[in-house]
């Protein structure tokens, strides 16, 4: 049962299992499934996450036409050369924009945790692989970190934006992405706890406003937020920066302040951006069409 | 809640209760019709109603009933793939009482006119929850294997069908019956651990009381 961070670490630890192994044999007896069956299931969803970043091309536009095109804006401008960010933080956000407006464009895409977060976890991992060449193997255990951790969430808190906000959503998805990110750089399960407990630190008490009900905006542009959180929760871990407050007692904090968001602040567009004078005559437009 | 549930499902956005959920739904209808429908009403109620069309709701809904899984990207051309496939299809608004925000009622029609009413939730994660079947009220997922047993309300019909159950080793994970009224139709739902052969469903419905055997094989759904 995969219900606390500690659990997963203390296991880790006592059998001297890597963290990801952990997970691996847990999907193993939940599923009843062979180690080859689901790490064969794992490597579909990663040829999914590099399909789907392939068949970005920036010329789609949502229903709602709010979005689409700025991943391939983001793009060109990384490449002259001049951006702030440097090479891989550019491309981490040009890829969480690309994802994420590939799925309000209706393209195939994996939710991870949601849909509306989907751009967060590829954006981390798909510019490192092409950059470091990571083995098929490395990638998996990666994969594994992350959906270990997100189910952990799930159970102690959410990771629906409807019952805890965007910061179940898009934190989720930025804890599950850091996590991954320390495992692929050697750190072991106490630094992927740090580095989770950060990310969801960071980004605890973030709202659920979409324009219109739509997973459009603001949801595409937090998945760059989220992408960039990972990163620097990761290297803050690898550091050897700690989180004051446990990794758990974090997830606890995040479901509790989910719980006591307004309603209008979880995923019924009455509130926050939804709600601004903007944010309703999209809404007005919309329902003209 | 397994890890794939945190990273998957594959699918066709924007939204995993909203397209990913519906499209299930709308493959479920199909499947429990046993064929493409000819013909097809699909009332939509709470925010699928209201943020549907955004979100691809009815494109999904209208996708599933045609065999699209979650993950087909012929989802947003759904309604040309309809027209061309033949199948008419009416989406409309309906304000149903104590359901879950995002259901839809689904009936359908084969080409011999043999209907089928559905209400189906999407309960968030692409995950469903069949509410109604034909009036009966009912709740399954499609997460197993599962047998719709349409039977006389008469004594035995329930011992006939899990003995044969069991001498086939087939396991019941989960089951229910409800019936209209004494003596009348009564609706079976069945679900299994291990598939059922196509022979084997044959033999459940030869048994003395059984009017008709529906079978949902959950492989049909591993999306």
């Amino acid at each position: 049962m995969l219900d606390s961070m500690q659990g997963i670490i203390t296991n880790s630890e006592e059998t001297g299992k890597p963290f990801w192994e952990v997970i691996l044999e847990e999907d193993m007896t939940e599923r009843q499934v062979s180690r080859q069956q689901s790490m064969t299931k794992m490597l579909s969803v990663w040829q999914a996450m590099e399909e789907a970043a392939d068949s970005y091309t920036g010329s789609r536009r949502s229903v709602s036409g709010l979005v689409g095109g700025d991943g391939l804006k983001m793009r060109q401008y990384n490449r002259k050369g001049k951006n702030l960010s440097g090479d891989y933080m550019g491309e981490v956000i040009a890829q969480a924009l690309s994802m994420a407006e590939s799925n309000a464009c209706m393209r195939r895409i994996v939710a991870a945790p949601t849909a509306g977060a989907c751009g967060v976890l590829p954006a981390v991992l798909l510019p490192l692989c092409h950059r470091e060449k990571l083995s098929q193997q490395q990638i998996l255990e990666a994969l594994y970190v992350a959906s270990g951790i997100g189910a952990v969430i799930a159970h102690r808190a959410s990771i629906s934006g409807a019952a805890g906000g965007c910061q179940a959503e898009i934190g989720s998805a930025s804890a599950m992405a850091a996590g991954a990110l320390v495992a692929l750089r050697g750190g072991d399960g106490r630094k992927i706890g740090h580095a989770v407990a950060m990310t969801l630190k960071n980004l605890m008490g973030l709202v659920c406003d979409p324009v219109a009900g739509l997973v459009e905006v603001p949801c595409v542009k937090r998945n760059v937020i989220g992408a960039m959180n990972a990163v620097s929760a990761a290297d803050m871990a690898l550091a050897g920066i700690e989180s004051r407050i446990p990794v758990d007692e974090v997830i606890d904090a995040m479901g509790d302040v989910g719980r006591r968001m307004p309603v209008e602040m979880r995923e019924t567009a009455l509130g926050g951006l939804a709600a601004t004078p903007t944010g309703q005559a999209v809404k007005e437009k919309l329902m003209k069409q | 809640m397994d890890i794939f549930d945190i990273l998957g499902p594959i699918m066709v956005g924007p939204s995993s209760s909203h397209t990913a959920g519906a499209a299930r739904i709308g493959y479920m209808a199909r499947a429990l019709l046993g064929e493409q429908p000819v013909k097809a009403r699909i009332h939509l109620h709470g925010s699928f109603a209201e943020t549907g069309a955004g979100h691809g709701t009815d494109r999904a809904l209208v996708g599933g009933l045609l065999g699209m899984k979650p993950d087909d990207l012929r989802i947003p051309a759904a309604f040309e793939v309809a027209e061309e496939a033949g199948m008419e299809y009416t989406i409309d608004v309906v304000d149903l009482r104590e359901a879950h925000p995002n259901t839809a009622v689904v009936e359908v029609w084969d080409k011999t006119g043999r209907r089928l009413q559905m209400q189906a939730s999407s309960l968030g994660g692409g995950r469903i929850m069949v509410n109604q079947l034909d009036g009966i009220t009912v709740s399954f997922t499609g997460n197993y294997n599962t047998l719709l047993i349409r039977n006389q309300d008469a004594y035995g019909a329930v011992a006939a069908v899990t003995g044969q159950l069991s001498r086939m080793r087939i396991n019941v994970a989960n089951m229910s019956l409800c019936r209209h009224k004494r003596g009348g139709d009564a609706l079976m739902v069945i679900e299994t651990d291990q598939h059922l052969r196509p022979l084997q469903v044959d033999t459940l419905r030869r048994l003395n009381s059984i009017l008709s055997v529906t079978y949902y094989d959950k492989e049909d759904d591993d999306a």
